[in-house]
């Protein structure tokens, strides 16, 4: 025990030193009013250190591998437009922002938006948008208890920067490719992104993490969302890192009245991963729902951490997520709901269903429901299960064979969550996806 | 086409076929009658190779194939359909998805090209006349919130769809009224040819008025008890079951 707290004490040394070298080649950027937050929030890392599952947010999820690997800050690295290929979604338009190794390519990034629109790396957005990253950035989630956050905050200087204007609907979905590859040298990166949403604006975004093979790092990212009246977020977060890499990721949602928050998560890839979505309803009749959809196989670990503060009246909350878990692997669901007490006419309802492959799979579920008020529907209910073997019989009978049945079992359980992904090629790139994966698994 | 061998089966360790004999030519119709747990459906389930039913004896070759060899899809692909006699629900697999998946299945089998979506659509919707479905129910998930005349239906189309060689009615008339049965029963005899055979399970006399077999086997307590064309039915539906097998029937 002794030795473990030693041990993360080193640990989080060596980031203490590395953000000092990171300050030191800043320059112009240590001068920010962000630059603030950046001391602040690493002191706080300092403070907190690297959670145990001793504190209840991490009681599931152990992330010791994590803290045995050594990390450095990433470096930059080139790819070609080509590369980008398998990345994308057939016949679909899109604008796109990529980051390497959480660098912006500027070169590989492609978008044409209305006026207005900004969507550029947050790097520059410092100088050109500074009143918006003063009033938002590192404003909306709170570090106090999350040392991944801080840690972000600490080092976040790339990312996306997305503001849409008042009364404007981005047509084309906007797609952001974080692609790592560390060559050998495993790095940390904290990668953030700040996305603002004025009032009855609309736009889709999909955001896609890529890792080849085996390949080891740690990739740290937060997302800051704030949805302004009657605006709508349509967000779609595909993980697909190498199956070594650590992915931790914090989504902080403000939405306001009227205002529609959509995120739907696909966990794939990752030796653990770890997604944070806070919802904070702030004004009433908005809307949050959470889809989420995950496949571990190995030793993999997914863990889906949500928390819904319904602070005010009239709001509606819908989570579903659905996951299978084949191997060893490890699912984890823990979701949070607050009704406070002047939150009246509150619905929220959440469901976790799981799929447990193999015998030696486990999923620890976990509701945390927290009412106040007193006319509200809530609900919640978490369930196990296999696939039924007489589902299974009725397609082998008809010619199709045992693999391709189970990958069509398989994405028929899931197809509650893929059926509401609105964009279809992204649609039809993921269910492709899935059946590749279950026929290389069988 | 078929020649089943002193078949012996059994589910959770009891013993439910005790040693069936049956020889099916292509272009007959075969009517397998008897009471309730005689046997019938677990015939029908053995020959399609389901899991649950342990085979303890006996032969079945098909075609010149050892069918107890043969997984599920293996046999669907060499010709042998299961019409069930509970279609079960598949929440989340569209009927139009799950019929392409299979006929492409059958048809890579046989070394043929798999239909691309204009093709299989033109003929789906020209299958789908043979027992007066609506072409929505493609979209639909398979038998989902399907009344049971509907999935029995289903089960027709999608015969008609994989054009089997061997077809097999698992009760398929049973919960029907007359009209659905008169549906059922033509689309089975547009099916009809000189190399498409049936074995046709059922408990009422009533399907046999439509279809018309060429032979009946009356099967009790796990054996066929007897055999003959279709008058023996005509005699079964006046006498009842009770009467043949208290060994009276013997003619």
């Amino acid at each position: 025990m002794k030795n473990d707290k030693n041990k993360n004490r080193e640990v989080c040394d060596s980031y203490i030193r590395d953000f000092q070298g990171f300050e030191a080649q800043l320059n112009g950027q240590s001068s920010t009013p962000f630059h603030k937050e950046r001391v602040k929030a690493i002191s706080t890392f300092a403070e907190l250190g690297f959670p145990t599952t001793r504190q209840e947010k991490w009681k599931y999820t152990n992330i010791a591998s994590l803290i045995k690997e050594k990390f450095e800050l990433a470096s930059k690295k080139q790819i070609n437009a080509r590369d980008l290929g398998p990345y994308l979604f057939r016949g679909l338009e899109e604008n796109r922002l990529v980051f390497v190794n959480g660098f912006f390519s500027t070169e590989l990034s492609t978008f044409s938006v209305p006026a207005g629109v900004v969507i550029k790396d947050l790097n520059a957005a410092h100088d050109s948008h500074s009143e918006l990253i003063e009033k938002h950035l590192a404003k909306h989630l709170k570090i106090a208890e999350q040392p991944f956050a801080a840690l972000n905050t600490a080092f976040a200087q790339n990312g996306a920067f997305i503001y849409v204007p008042r009364n404007v609907v981005v047509e084309k979905p906007l797609h952001i490719l974080y692609i790592s590859d560390p060559d050998g040298k495993p790095f940390h990166n904290h990668p953030r992104n700040l996305i603002i949403l004025e009032q009855s604006s609309q736009m889709s975004l999909i955001e896609s993490h890529h890792g080849a093979k085996d390949d080891v790092y740690f990739n740290n990212f937060v997302t800051e969302v704030v949805v302004e009246r009657n605006a709508s977020l349509d967000h779609i977060k595909i993980q697909d890192e190498s199956k070594g890499a650590y992915h931790f990721s914090a989504t902080q949602a403000k939405v306001a009245r009227d205002a529609r928050f959509k995120s739907t998560g696909v966990d794939l890839g990752g030796s653990i991963s770890r997604n944070d979505i806070n919802i904070e309803f702030t004004g009433e009749n908005a809307e949050a729902r959470l889809l989420g959809f995950y496949y571990a196989t190995g030793t993999q670990l997914m863990d889906n951490h949500t928390f819904i503060d319904h602070a005010v009246p009239h709001c509606d909350s819908n989570e579903l997520f659905k996951g299978f878990l084949d191997d060893k692997s490890h699912g984890v669901f823990n979701g949070a709901v607050l009704v406070r007490p002047d939150a009246q006419k509150t619905n929220a309802f959440q469901q976790n269903q799981a799929i447990l492959i193999s015998k030696d799979a486990t999923i620890d579920a976990k509701p945390e429901l927290e009412i106040f008020a007193d006319d509200v529907l809530c609900s919640h209910g978490a369930t196990i299960g296999e696939i039924q073997d007489e589902h299974l019989f009725y397609l082998r009978s008809r010619g199709i064979g045992e693999e391709m049945a189970k990958a069509m079992l398989h994405i028929a359980f899931a197809n509650d969550i893929f059926e509401r992904i609105k964009i279809e090629a992204v649609r039809e790139k993921l269910e492709n996806e899935i059946i590749t994966r279950f026929g290389e698994k069988s | 086409m078929i020649s089943i061998k002193d078949l012996h089966a059994s589910v959770d360790g009891t013993e439910i076929l005790k040693g069936i004999d049956l020889e099916v030519k292509p272009g007959e119709v075969h009517a397998v009658m008897g009471p309730n747990g005689s046997g019938k459906s677990t015939l029908a389930n053995v020959l399609a190779g389901r899991d649950e039913y342990k085979v303890t004896g006996g032969s079945v070759s098909y075609n010149d194939k050892d069918l107890l060899e043969m997984a599920p899809e293996d046999r669907a692909r060499e010709g042998l359909f299961l019409a069930f006699q509970y279609p079960v629900e598949i929440p989340g697999v569209s009927n139009a998805n799950f019929l392409k998946a299979a006929v492409n299945a059958i048809r890579q089998h046989n070394g043929e090209d798999a239909l691309d979506a204009m093709d299989f659509l033109t003929m789906v919707k020209e299958r789908l006349q043979l027992v007066e479905m609506d072409q929505k129910l493609l979209h639909r998930s398979v038998n989902e919130g399907f009344s049971g005349g509907e999935k029995k239906r289903n089960e027709i189309f999608q015969m008609a769809v994989l054009e089997p060689t061997l077809g097999i009615l698992d009760e398929t008339d049973s919960g029907l009224d007359i009209d659905a049965l008169k549906i059922v029963a033509n689309g089975v005899n547009k099916l009809r040819s000189p190399e498409r055979s049936f074995i046709i399970v059922t408990h009422y006399q009533r399907l046999l008025d439509y279809i018309v077999p060429d032979f009946v086997h009356v099967l009790a307590n796990g054996r066929i008890v007897k055999s003959g064309g279709k008058e023996l039915a005509l005699y079964l539906e006046k006498n009842g079951y009770d009467n043949l097998m208290n060994g009276n029937g013997k003619a």
